[in-house]
């Protein structure tokens, strides 16, 4: 079977694509274990898709090399197939075909016996929530009738590997809610490896990110992890109704703060923004027992952590910088 | 063989579930039933030492038939699962190339053979009720049949060939129209255009459809013209093949 790393469900060394002198994507290297949910996530033409491709054996990498399941994407292509559901960018499907006539006709081609075939069918049509619409031809169907129907095709080989591009693409945000729902539970027995330029979907549904810019990695680490990345654990958001310089001079002395932004709220109060260092815990609790003995008034104490979009932001920002200055 | 037959399942299901396969076959059954009176008719006013089946062959409709029905039955095959992107989905699947491209190819030479076998049928029919072997061989109704299939299983790979190569139906239907009828100009370049006596007068003739359709339709089956014409439909599939593995190499 050839498996180097039984733990590992993908494994990519130094893939690159060039398309004549563009280069979609550059130099790759990641790994994804089983069990795992990661999400691919890069602006439009990050080479996300591309990625996706390759992976899914559709198309051929430059140079580098990838396993799926310890399978070599070209070599062993066949053995690859046999253990992935893709679901492409904008989920390509024959409209002229009924749902459960589609889904048993996919479950034919992905080697399951006829009796097979109609119990996966149903089951997954039950999974997806399409048992409403199973007669109806695909081409009747909603946008969020369709996406689940992709996503039912991708599932019905019961694979060990699920890739999904844009999944949640076109979806109004009920559909969304319940397309990463149901991402989250195919999390429980697949390894799941979704491609998104909607941070906060990433964020949502994915244990680990890779984050791509212009066919390159910039990051490839958990979200929580990915949120360290800034250099600030937290921030804190304190309304407190206090003398500004005693408040100044206990923001000063407080344990752990890295900076300080004092505002004007409405009835006297004032708005601190706080930030701290990585490695402090959760000061809220100080706070409260601070204002608490001052006799403070305090009516609002949230922790601002940093988003995944700040982190992707800082990232391509510094991407950025590090270019020009190469070419200064 | 599973991955075949689910394959050519789906191929015949788009013909016969949609309405473009029932007007290719009602647009070439009005052509044959016009054909078929008119030489019937033509039989009623002149005596002529030609079967029904040669008299069908020899004449027009048959290759207006078959050029323009080969196109329409194969343009679609490649080039609309690439426009609409199904290709992905459906090569991402534990398929292999030469099954997707067999499997398109079986398909359209089935319809292709659907299509004809109602003129078949009605110069039995024909028999029946004439009951004399000189207007209709029965012998040469099952050869002529045979050589439909053989020409068709030509066109049916050039049509596949055609809509390989791009995104566009309606490019793919005048590729393989423009290749078809390329084909078919060798049999009249050969009779009309080169009168003189030469060798590429005898090249043109070994290479001429049209004599080989006139050879069948009086029940003669010769194999030169069977190798060659298994010759060109197995290099338009060779080809055809090697452009859905170029894909991989983009």
């Amino acid at each position: 079977m050839g498996q180097d790393n039984k733990d590992l469900m993908i494994e990519v060394k130094g893939l690159t694509k060039r398309y004549g002198n563009f280069i979609a994507i550059s130099n790759l290297n990641f790994s994804v274990k089983r069990g795992e949910i990661v999400g691919l996530l890069g602006p439009n033409g990050a080479g996300k898709s591309t990625t996706l491709r390759i992976l899914s054996t559709f198309m051929a990498a430059t140079s580098g090399t990838a396993r799926v399941a310890g399978f070599d994407i070209f070599d062993q292509s066949e053995e690859v197939r046999k253990r992935i559901g893709y679901m492409p960018e904008n989920n390509p499907l024959y409209t002229d075909m009924r749902v459960r006539d589609y889904l048993k006709f996919r479950a034919r081609l992905k080697g399951l016996g006829i009796k097979e075939s109609r119990e996966r069918a149903d089951t997954v049509m039950n999974e997806c929530d399409l048992t409403d619409v199973y007669r109806k031809m695909i081409g009747q169907l909603s946008l969020g009738y369709r996406q689940r129907v992709g996503l039912a095709d991708a599932l019905v080989s019961d694979p060990e590997l699920i890739i999904l591009d844009e999944p949640t693409l076109g979806l109004d945000p009920n559909q969304i809610r319940a397309v990463r729902q149901l991402i989250k539970n195919l999390g429980t027995k697949h390894t799941v490896l979704i491609s998104s330029h909607i941070l906060h979907e990433v964020e949502m549904t994915c244990k680990r990110v890779v984050i791509l810019n212009q066919g390159k990695i910039l990051a490839s680490d958990d979200t929580s992890h990915l949120q360290s990345i800034m250099g600030q654990a937290a921030r804190i958001v304190a309304e407190i109704k206090a003398p500004l310089e005693e408040l100044k001079s206990a923001w000063k002395d407080f344990k752990g703060v890295a900076a300080v932004d004092i505002s004007a709220a409405s009835g006297d109060f004032y708005r601190c923004v706080l930030s701290f260092g990585a490695e402090a815990s959760d000061p809220r609790e100080q706070i409260y027992e601070m204002a608490k003995e001052n006799h403070w008034g305090l009516r609002e104490l949230t922790m601002q952590r940093p988003s995944l979009e700040d982190v992707f932001v800082y990232l391509t920002r510094s991407q950025e910088e590090e270019e020009e200055e190469e070419e200064e | 063989m599973q991955v075949f037959n689910t394959l050519l399942r789906r191929e015949l299901g788009i013909y016969f579930g949609s309405l473009n396969g029932y007007v290719i076959v009602s647009t070439a059954l009005l052509l044959v039933g016009v054909c078929f009176s008119d030489l019937v008719m033509r039989l009623n006013m002149e005596p002529t030492d030609m079967t029904l089946t040669e008299m069908f062959f020899s004449s027009w409709y048959f290759w207006l038939i078959m050029l323009l029905s080969a196109p329409l039955i194969t343009m679609r095959s490649f080039a609309s699962e690439k426009s609409s992107n199904t290709y992905e989905t459906l090569m991402t699947t534990p398929v292999t190339d030469i099954q997707v491209l067999m499997s398109k190819f079986c398909g359209a030479l089935s319809f292709h053979a659907i299509i004809w076998l109602p003129v078949m049928l009605s110069m039995l029919i024909l028999r029946f009720y004439v009951n004399d072997a000189k207007v209709v061989n029965i012998p040469s109704v099952f050869t002529t049949y045979f050589a439909i299939l053989l020409v068709g299983a030509l066109y049916m790979a050039i049509g596949c060939f055609s809509s390989s190569i791009t995104r566009s139906q309606i490019v793919a239907g005048m590729i393989s129209f423009t290749l078809g009828m390329g084909i078919f100009m060798l049999s009249y370049k050969a009779l009309y255009i080169m009168p003189d006596t030469g060798p590429m007068l005898q090249l043109l003739t070994k290479l001429s459809l049209a004599d080989y359709m006139n050879d069948s339709s009086r029940a003669i089956l010769d194999t030169r013209p069977l190798i060659f014409i298994g010759s060109l439909t197995f290099f338009f599939l060779f080809a055809t093949y090697h452009i859905l593995q170029w894909r991989r190499w983009r």
